[in-house]
């Protein structure tokens, strides 16, 4: 389809649905007022839809399904004034083992389980099943992880349950290592080289801007000039957030209008990068849900704008918060078709969560983990690693 | 990608439909689907385990019914069932007595408090309460600012102040007071649920101003540590609900059953989308009429009720019934819906209403639609009443005036004849025939399936064909009366108000992007 028609083709669907909506609502009016009253005759008793025919009052008009709240005076004891904790005292940078280690144990005991059992029999199963599946690895991938360890198991490859459970644990270490890599971001070699864009991408609320200062942060430590491109102009605030993190990493920022055009954010920002000699471009971006087609498309324009000379894109990073289940698997295939994404950062793995759906992302999209956040400290974004990451799975 | 919730339960569930008996083999079959089905949903295992059995039981012990096919029974039990774990009914808010009622929202990183604290805010403006919004999350860089900001489009006062949460909440508290406001809306910081001082700071922020309400608001796209959070959050703060956001991803809100099985308390509000109208009092049985596909449509008559303008939609009634609907109405109705919310989220309420179209609806964002405003507006009144004058130098200034190309002109205008065809269809055809046009009114986009059609025209039932569309002075008329919440308190004068605030609101909402 060329680019024209595909425009006229948006514009037959938006006039077919500003059109349609209207004669759709009042049908659905009609609709539901047909369907009231054939409720009423079939279950005249149905509790919530009073049917429009029905001339008695409802039984119960006012009983309220909840208790008054009680009013009780607030307990009015002076107020602890403690200094707040704006900034986590983190100086060194947390190990990742240090800080899984609260969340440890929530799975061992299925762990325990296993290898009470002499021999590996159905249970064994059922038990490694739920893991998986609590820690959200997901259906289908669990189901072929242990797919394959029951044809080794059954071709004597794989002895007893401590065989199965190394077993298990190196596959999930294989998948998880392929492609892995240390991210980061040489100096510039000179003021004709293009500048490294990193873009970060991801759904609302996975911690794009807090990574951005975490990132600004670590390069800055490593001695890098980073310019933070503050390019979410939607969410109320965003670039004051960002512009606080720019502060206290001694970065630099550029920053739109909000409501204003992101792209136009990034342009501003290569352009000054490339300028002004610094070595890396960190670009925010609104959070947006994947199923959002024209926001989809809004983030394919800044990765086209950033890609641009004197810019070059480095790295495309997807946010993705350790408590999404399967759907960070959807957000995962639709942000790499739009923006090919270059590796996922696990954000909040300092929680409950465990992040099982970068299995799955792994293994069908060859996504690999880069980054993992461990807090909300500027030092708490630590490179990935598989061993610890399945350790704590179980 | 896999389907979702609804789509799999519609591909399991059509099978059963056709079918005549079901043996216990078909139950087992079922319920192996419905069970993976769940938990890709990010259900929790345990409550699907839960889940499967209660309907395994149910199953097995249905009787065979005259009026149902077993797999409409299959269907029955498991909307039933749906509905059971997702609260039964709606919570209600009830007001203090000493006002301010106080509300906190708490939550993880995330999960949208703040966006959350400011939508409450407006829905509680929307009651008829006047409320105040207190920023106690002093933790992550500038969230105050973000709630200022909120508050302002919503318009109500945000308090804070640099201290510490504890006192931030408390002043507040006095603030209201002092104010008379008789709504306090208390924004605090996302904190891990394992995260001792964190959490005991939160409880302290309820102790010191006694909450009458404590939500936990949670990311429909929470995977299976929901429940844990939840229970953590539960066993610190006593919540009383939980406000479920992002509901407009295609996450599968798997969540949101787990969640309100294993705290045991109801779902009160859900966030719909980014506009800080796309917010509502959760309503269980429409969230299991939407697993199975029915679509939602007593939210959308609700919510059609709110801010639809009687006199418009009376108006353009008539007009669509006399044949006579011309751009200028159709301009009036665009704006009427517009107030609903966005397009694809008005859209995705409607029964029958095929997953393609729905894909093909997310493509169009509020500025596509301005696009078609703009076009109508640049028209002349005469050319608005009878676009068949609109000829070649007309179209020129048209597509200049509303900066759209002669293309686009015309696409409209050819839409548009096709949709006065439809109308015309509307009144002799009746439903189905509407309903059938409207699938081809989406043009190149995809139909909605004519079973779903045939489906919805049977539901309409006889007395839509009898009565035409004279059930339509029901729609206006007594839609309040049978409102599936009670909540309101007097939904129509109140339902019309609302909605011309919603208009003004709409002004100041973040422009689409």
């Amino acid at each position: 389809m060329s680019a024209p028609d595909l425009v006229l083709a948006t514009s037959d669907v938006v006039i077919g649905l500003a059109t349609g909506i209207p004669v759709a609502v009042l049908a659905a009016g009609a609709v539901v007022l047909g369907r009231l009253r054939r409720r009423a005759v079939v279950t005249p008793e149905a509790p919530t839809l009073e049917a429009p025919t029905t001339p008695e009052a409802p039984t119960t008009p006012e009983a309220p399904t909840l208790e008054a709240p009680t009013l009780e005076a607030p307990t009015l004891e002076a107020p602890t004034l403690e200094a707040p904790t704006l900034e986590a005292p983190t100086l060194e940078a947390p190990t990742f083992r240090g800080r899984l280690g609260k969340a440890r144990g929530l799975l061992a005991g299925y762990v325990s389980a296993v290898r009470a059992r002499g021999s590996v029999d159905a249970a064994t199963w059922d038990d490694l099943e739920e893991a998986l599946i609590r820690a959200d690895v997901g259906v289908q991938a669990t189901d072929a992880i242990l797919e394959d360890l029951r044809g080794r198991v059954r071709s004597g490859e794989i002895g007893g349950p401590d065989a199965l459970l190394a077993a298990l644990k190196s596959d999930l270490v294989t998948t998880l290592s392929s492609g892995a890599r240390s991210i980061g971001a040489p100096e510039r070699s000179g003021p004709d080289s293009p500048v490294d864009v990193w873009l970060f991408v991801g759904v609302n609320g996975v911690g794009k801007t807090t990574t951005v200062g975490k990132i600004a942060h670590r390069l800055r430590g490593e001695g890098r000039k980073v310019l933070l491109a503050a390019g979410d102009t939607f969410r109320a605030a965003a670039g004051e957030q960002l512009a606080q993190w720019a502060e206290r990493t001694g970065a630099d920022v550029v920053r739109g209008n909000e409501g204003g055009d992101p792209s136009a954010v990034v342009f501003d920002a290569v352009q000054r990068g490339s300028a002004r000699g610094f070595d890396v471009v960190l670009a925010d971006t609104a959070g947006r849900l994947h199923n959002k087609a024209n926001l989809v498309e809004e983030l394919k324009k800044i990765r086209r704008v950033a890609d641009r000379p004197p810019g070059t894109v480095a790295e495309v990073l997807l946010v993705l918060d350790a408590t999404t289940g399967q759907n960070g698997l959807a957000q995962a295939k639709v942000f790499t078709e739009a923006v090919d994404v270059t590796g996922v950062v696990l954000t909040k793995l300092d929680g409950t969560a465990k992040g099982g759906i970068v299995v799955a992302i792994q293994r069908s999209l060859g996504l690999p983990v880069v980054l993992v956040g461990l807090g909300e400290g500027p030092g708490d974004l630590v490179d990935f690693d598989a061993e610890a990451f399945v350790d704590a799975l179980f | 990608m896999f389907e979702s919730l609804t789509d799999r339960f519609e591909g399991i569930l059509s099978r059963l439909r056709n079918r005549g008996r079901l043996g216990p083999e078909d139950i087992d079959e079922v319920l192996r689907e419905i069970r993976t089905a769940l938990l890709e949903a990010d259900v929790e295992l345990g409550v699907v385990r839960g889940f499967v059995e209660a309907v395994r039981e149910r199953c097995l012990g249905l009787e065979l019914s005259h009026s149902l096919s077993p797999g409409q029974q299959v269907v029955k039990v498991v909307n039933e069932e749906l509905v059971r774990i997702l609260g039964g009914e709606s919570l209600r808010i009830t007001y203090a007595g000493r006002p301010p009622t106080v509300v906190v929202l708490a939550g993880l990183q995330g999960s949208g408090k703040t966006t959350t604290a400011a939508k409450l805010a407006r829905w509680f403006k929307q009651q008829g309460r006047n409320p105040l919004l207190v920023a106690a999350d002093l933790q992550r860089p500038a969230a105050v600012e973000q709630l200022r900001v909120l508050g302002e489009q919503v318009g109500v006062s945000v308090f804070s102040q640099p201290t510490d949460p504890v006192s931030v909440a408390l002043a507040g508290l006095e603030e209201a007071r002092r104010l008379g406001r008789d709504v306090l809306v208390v924004d605090t910081a996302g904190r891990l649920s394992i995260d001792a001082e964190l959490m005991d700071e939160v409880r302290r922020i309820a102790q010191a101003i006694s909450p009458h309400y404590t939500f936990l608001v949670i990311d429909a796209m929470t995977g299976q540590d929901a429940v844990a959070t939840a229970e953590a959050f539960h066993e610190t703060l006593a919540l009383d609900g939980v406000v479920l956001t992002k509901l407009d991803g295609d996450a599968r809100g798997g969540a949101a059953l787990s969640v309100k099985e294993v705290v045991g308390r109801p779902i009160a509000f859900a966030s719909t989308g980014e506009k800080l109208d796309d917010f509502d009092l959760f309503h269980p049985d429409r969230m299991a009429d939407r697993i199975l596909g029915m679509g939602d449509v007593l939210s959308l008559i609700e919510q059609a009720e709110r801010s639809f303008d009687e006199g418009v939609a009376s108006k353009g009634a008539a007009a669509l019934l006399e044949g006579r609907f011309t751009l200028e109405d159709f301009l009036e109705q665009l704006q009427q819906v517009k107030k609903m919310g966005s397009m694809s989220g008005v859209l995705s309420m409607l029964p029958g209403v095929s997953k393609d179209v729905k894909r093909a609806s997310s493509m169009v964002d509020d500025r596509q639609v301005g696009q078609v405003e703009a076009i109508i507006r640049s028209m002349t009144p005469y050319e608005r009443r009878d676009p068949s004058i609109v000829d070649g130098s007309r179209r020129v200034r048209i597509a200049r005036g509303s900066g759209t190309t002669t293309a686009d002109v015309n696409a409209l205008l050819k839409q548009f004849r096709e949709m006065q065809k439809l109308m015309k269809g509307f009144g002799k055809g009746g439903m189905a025939g509407a309903l059938g046009g409207l699938g081809g009114l989406l043009g190149r986009g995809p139909k909605p399936s004519p079973e779903a059609l045939a489906q919805l025209a049977g539901m309409a039932g006889s007395p839509l064909e009898t009565g035409g569309l004279g059930g339509m002075g029901g729609f206006d008329g007594d839609g309040g009366r049978h409102s599936a919440t009670p909540s309101r308190p007097s939904p129509r004068s109140k339902g019309s108000k609302g909605g011309k605030k919603g208009k003004g609101g709409g002004r100041v909402t973040p422009k689409a992007r």
